[in-house]
């Protein structure tokens, strides 16, 4: 049962976006984050909103799983919104005991709620289409030049594929345990917090040392099959770039400069 | 010399207290001597700690000797240049199917070592078809492990030791956490490599059946080899075996018990088809005789 689980979130269907590098949909979502908090005014949410109304479209992912990923920040949402809507100073509208709402606190708790909705949905697109396979692979070629001041890249990537590889094994293991504690009069669901807490103990010590005995097992496995680091290494599933790749960076850039330009231009108006 | 030749291996293992005092000297390989030929089968037998997998993991230079040598294909275990070399030219598929499987998909699996070896990409994906085909999990190529049998994941690491192209394959306890099962599929896979790729097996095990097939056993004790030879030899002394706290086949055993109480059957029976033949001829014996 717990096999069965995937990890991150993603969504198996065919599309444009789903084939997409996976180097081109991390930098697209970087870009467009950052689109956000540089776009001015409502033209700039709208051609924002257009275009990931179109990437939603064209990744052949049904919006409700996008919607998902928004239960784990309402919470953010909410604070940020009402800090906002009180906090920022300019012309009064309504006067609570000590606390006044503004217009244009009530302009920012919007915008700031957008660009947090947009955020989440944008970024969960990205992980709804990739592998967390590819998009390790994605992270380790984008950044190769950080080998330049010997940050070990390749060695972070190949840790989070194994990490990934074994969070199902790790969960089953702990479900065994679990049971086993169980049986011998393990008590885990009862008492306060501190002492749930304590309760825990005799579940991660056995679990830590599973771990343990399972990464020197594997660190042998490896060098006996010649891992010696990145160096020399060839790529089973070497990531290239293809022409809807290069398109991809060209459409990009073009919503860059229309949401720059929108904004100016209505500004003015 | 063989692919593998083995010269008075000696290793220790060092016993510390728990202020890091030297408590003693344990000798988990004491003196042992072999000579393996390219293409054979051949079995190491014994039960937990008769040092049968540290003897294994010398072969491979994960452990160095304390004393004596190691020769895989000619090259010496203790040169560190040779390192790469001897792990490429002798794979090794350990017990755990879980914890040596590195790849989130089964091709990528396969594809880990002729990765770590510089190989080019449109060969990794010859190698790697050609070494699913050889354990038979070509179908599975894009499951997840976490989605297969014990014995299913045992083939895709035999294939990913053979998709290096070793001369030799060493596997310690494969079958040990697999169920009868998963046993049998394993055990068919390497026997056919044998047969069919010519690679050199090493079968590290406790459990007899799987050597019956075997072109030569060793039988270790100790930290030493005490006996060797054919299966037929081996296990014609079942005594002996027995005192080593080693199961014979239950086959080989009757028989064994049988011609102890003086039924005319020959020693060292391994499979059923052999001992129905032996009792057939008995019977003839007995009716000529009456």
């Amino acid at each position: 049962m717990l096999r069965d689980i995937t990890l991150g979130q993603y969504y198996q269907t065919d599309s444009v976006i789903h084939r997409l590098d996976p180097r081109v949909k991390l930098a697209t979502t970087i870009i467009y984050i950052i689109s956000l908090f540089i776009f001015d005014g409502i033209a700039g949410y709208v051609v924002a909103a257009t275009f990931l109304a179109i990437i939603i479209k064209l990744s052949h992912v049904p919006f409700k799983f996008m919607v998902k990923g928004m239960k784990a920040i309402v919470f953010l949402l909410m604070i940020t919104v009402i800090f906002n809507m009180f906090l920022t100073p300019g012309e009064p509208l309504i006067t609570v005991w000590k606390l006044t709402i503004t217009r244009e606190g009530i302009k920012t708790a919007v915008a700031m709620a957008v660009r947090l909705i947009f955020l989440v949905i944008g970024s969960s697109v990205m992980t709804l289409t990739t592998t967390p396979n590819h998009l390790t692979d994605g992270m380790e070629k984008m950044m190769s030049p950080l080998k330049k001041i010997k940050l070990p890249v390749h060695e972070i990537a190949m840790m989070m594929s194994i990490a990934l590889r074994f969070i199902p094994i790790l969960l089953e293991e702990t479900d065994k345990i679990m049971k086993a504690q169980i049986a011998r009069g393990a008590d885990f669901e009862s008492g306060n917090l501190i002492k749930k807490a304590k309760s825990m103990v005799p579940l991660l010590v056995p679990l830590f040392i599973s771990a343990f005995r399972r990464a020197n097992d594997l660190a042998m496995a490896m060098e006996a099959r010649c891992y010696r680091g990145g160096e020399h290494r060839t790529k089973m599933k070497p990531l290239h770039y293809e022409r809807r790749d290069y398109i991809a960076y060209l459409v990009v850039v073009c919503y860059l400069i229309i949401g720059v330009i929108a904004g100016k231009v209505v500004g003015m108006v | 010399m063989g692919i593998i030749k083995i010269k008075d291996l000696v290793f220790e293992y060092i016993r510390r207290d728990e202020e890091g005092n030297v408590e003693g000297i344990t000798k988990a390989v004491d003196d042992v001597n072999l000579d393996i030929k390219q293409g054979d089968f051949v079995a190491i037998l014994g039960h937990n700690g008769s040092g049968k997998s540290t003897l294994a993991k010398h072969m491979n230079a994960i452990l160095y000797p304390s004393e004596g040598t190691v020769w895989v294909d000619g090259k010496d275990t203790m040169d560190e240049e040779n390192v790469w070399d001897i792990r490429q030219t002798a794979g090794m598929v350990f017990q755990n199917p879980d914890n040596q499987i590195i790849g989130q998909v089964v091709e990528e699996d396969v594809g880990f070592g002729p990765e770590n070896m510089g190989v080019p990409t449109r060969e990794i994906w010859e190698r790697v078809e050609e070494s699913l085909k050889a354990v038979g999990m070509y179908e599975f190529r894009k499951y997840s492990p976490n989605k297969l049998s014990g014995g299913q994941k045992q083939r895709v690491s035999i294939a990913g030791v053979i998709a290096m192209h070793p001369k030799c394959i060493i596997l310690d306890e494969p079958t040990a956490m697999l169920d009868p099962q998963g046993r049998r599929e394993v055990i068919r896979a390497v026997r056919a490599l044998n047969d069919v790729e010519k690679i050199t097996v090493i079968l590290i095990t406790h459990y007899m059946e799987e050597v019956i097939y075997a072109d030569k056993v060793y039988v270790m004790d100790k930290g030493s080899v005490t006996i060797q030879g054919t299966p037929k030899e081996v296990f014609s002394r079942v005594d002996e075996l027995k005192q080593l706290r080693l199961d014979v086949p239950q086959v080989t055993l009757l028989a064994h018990e049988l011609r102890k109480e003086g039924f005319p059957i020959p020693e060292g029976i391994l499979t059923k088809e052999e001992f129905r033949d032996a009792i057939l001829k008995c019977k003839e014996l007995i009716l000529n005789r009456v």
